[in-house]
């Protein structure tokens, strides 16, 4: 009997402007991306929550996840403004890195529309799905 | 069991671009430190190469190495944790001597960047942290330190010209160290109106690739005996830690724990405090890393770095001089090579042959040196 090839899944592929992974046990979270949702994941054994999203937990070593949506507003911690940026990346020059405090967790990735003069450590911004120009998805960080 | 002790010392000088492959610019760092401490190859019980890889290409350097150096058939073995590898190395060295396991082991570390351009260093240095959930947006190392710099001056309202004077500061002590990439002498007003980079980070608050190599060899007390080691530095505390490698995992922006852990750690295993320090070397990958450093290390309190550099304490003739090599910012930053030029200079310090750099009378040195965003702590005591 022929074995039927299994198509390899690479959903991960188009997360950020480059990805550097193809695929992940949590592809689904580009799925969600793409539903307009930002998605990390909560241990259904411990309840522990994971962003970014984790398959595994390593607190109590289950792998038993479930979906929780990062919703409403986080407090900014810490930014940058990239002049110069590595290779791949030297045609969104300039732009902001940042992080953002949920209080259970935190979240890492880019400012969207909000302009860098107005950006103040302690204000409060949404994490919001992202379509690029290249057809890659990602988050960014708006005005709730 | 007896003492181990670092018993020869050397380094390349760091440059923009080594006219050689890398093995060439490993020996050029063997051979000062073999003959440093007089020995030969067959006095070598094990080596361990400390580099971080896709800079050239070649896999497994160590093995390339070991033959080169006329080090086989001895074992060897390749030891990374980015930027302080060879602390790393230092560490490993440590252990294989004070188990007993080997009685002289040499660490070799090297770097050789120019093999590949600037932004794809960026890149490659980026990827030294998260790739699956930060690369994808474009990070690269001065803006995560960046980020620590934002978080820094906001909490604790220092300003950019505190930063700009440890780079006044490391311009200084670089125009005297005939091994730095970077000899020029800079003043405030440079600093602070060079181009930006990262904000608040622009180009003088940040260290330049360069391609280099460093050696140190460890040995145990018998050695140190059957070589006539005339002036060993013994290795008093070795301490390490790690952090969670996303920015999401930290829990502290104004500072590295990594270097807060693995400090604790080598000052208890010292029996010695920060304030027993007479000379460091900290990792000074940009401004803003030292004047963490002061406060991770114990050498200030939390948010009183910016006093430390405003008094000229970290100056020779201050409380605690640091850096006075240069630093990362002056000698340039050959990533593998990095931890052992460091470790060269307190030894250099304690054997009191640090030439125009010289801190009076030390007797006891500390090297600092992280690996990615304070992904790697390494913190090594030594004394004469």
């Amino acid at each position: 009997m022929a074995k039927e090839k299994k198509e390899a899944d690479l959903r991960f592929n188009r997360f950020g402007t480059v990805a550097f992974t193809a695929t992940t046990k949590v592809n689904d979270f580009i799925d969600y991306l793409e539903k307009g949702e930002v998605r990390g994941t909560k241990c259904k054994q411990c309840g522990m929550v994971f962003f970014p999203p984790r398959a595994d937990c390593h607190a109590c070593l289950s792998s038993d996840m479930e979906w929780f949506p990062v919703s409403g507003k986080g407090k900014l911690i810490t930014f940058s403004q990239l002049m110069y940026a590595p290779v791949g990346f030297t045609q969104d020059v300039p732009y902001v890195i940042a992080v953002l405090d949920y209080g259970d967790y935190k979240v890492f990735g880019r400012v969207g529309d909000v302009p860098f003069a107005e950006l103040k450590v302690g204000m409060e911004l949404a994490t919001q799905a992202n379509r690029l120009d290249n057809g890659q998805i990602n988050y960014v960080f708006n005005r709730p | 069991m007896g003492k181990v002790a670092i018993i020869g010392v050397g380094q390349s000088a760091f440059t923009r671009s080594y006219p050689g492959s890398i093995r060439e610019l490993a020996f050029e760092a063997f051979k000062e430190a073999m003959s440093d401490a007089k020995i030969q190859g067959k006095d070598v019980d094990a080596s361990v190469v400390c580099s971080s890889p896709e800079y050239d290409k070649q896999r497994s350097p160590a093995g390339v190495m070991a033959e080169y150096l006329g080090l086989t058939p001895g074992p060897t073995f390749y030891a990374e944790t980015l930027c302080s590898s060879s602390s790393t190395g230092l560490k490993l060295a440590y252990s294989l001597v004070k188990s007993g396991l080997h009685d002289c082991v040499l660490v070799l570390g090297f770097q050789k960047m120019s093999e590949i351009t600037s932004a794809e260093s960026q890149e490659r240095m980026g990827r030294g942290a998260d790739i699956q959930w930060e690369s994808p947006f474009g990070t690269m190392m001065p803006a995560y330190y960046a980020m620590y710099a934002r978080a820094y001056l906001d909490h604790y309202g220092a300003t950019e010209e505190d930063l700009a004077l440890i780079r006044v500061k490391a311009a200084h002590y670089g125009a005297l160290n005939p091994k730095a990439g970077f000899k020029k002498v800079v003043d405030l007003p440079t600093c602070l109106t060079a181009d930006p980079v990262a904000n608040p980070l622009k180009v003088f608050d940040c260290c330049a690739n360069a391609d280099g190599s460093s050696c140190f060899i460890v040995a145990s007390e018998q050695r140190v005996k059957d070589f006539g080691i005339k002036k060993p530095v013994w290795v008093l505390g070795v301490g390490a830690a790690s952090a969670p490698v996303n920015m999401a995992g930290r829990d502290l922006f104004t500072g590295l724990k990594v270097a807060q852990l693995a400090s604790q750690e080598a000052y208890k295993m010292a029996g010695i405090g920060p304030k027993q320090v007479d000379v460091a070397e900290v990792h000074d990958c940009f401004t803003i890393a030292e004047m963490m450093a002061y406060e991770n290390l114990g050498f200030a309190a939390p948010g009183q770095g910016r006093e430390l550099i405003r008094a000229k304490e970290t100056y020779i003739g201050g409380s605690i001089p640091v850096n006075v090599d240069g630093g990362l910012l002056s000698k340039g930053h050959p990533i593998g090579a990095t931890g052992g030029s460091q470790i060269r200079t307190i030894v250099l310090q304690l054997r009191d042959e640090a030439g125009e750099m010289q801190v009076k009378d030390p007797q006891i040195g500390l090297v600092h040196n992280i690996g990615g965003v304070g992904l790697y702590g390494n913190v090594s005591i030594l004394g004469r």
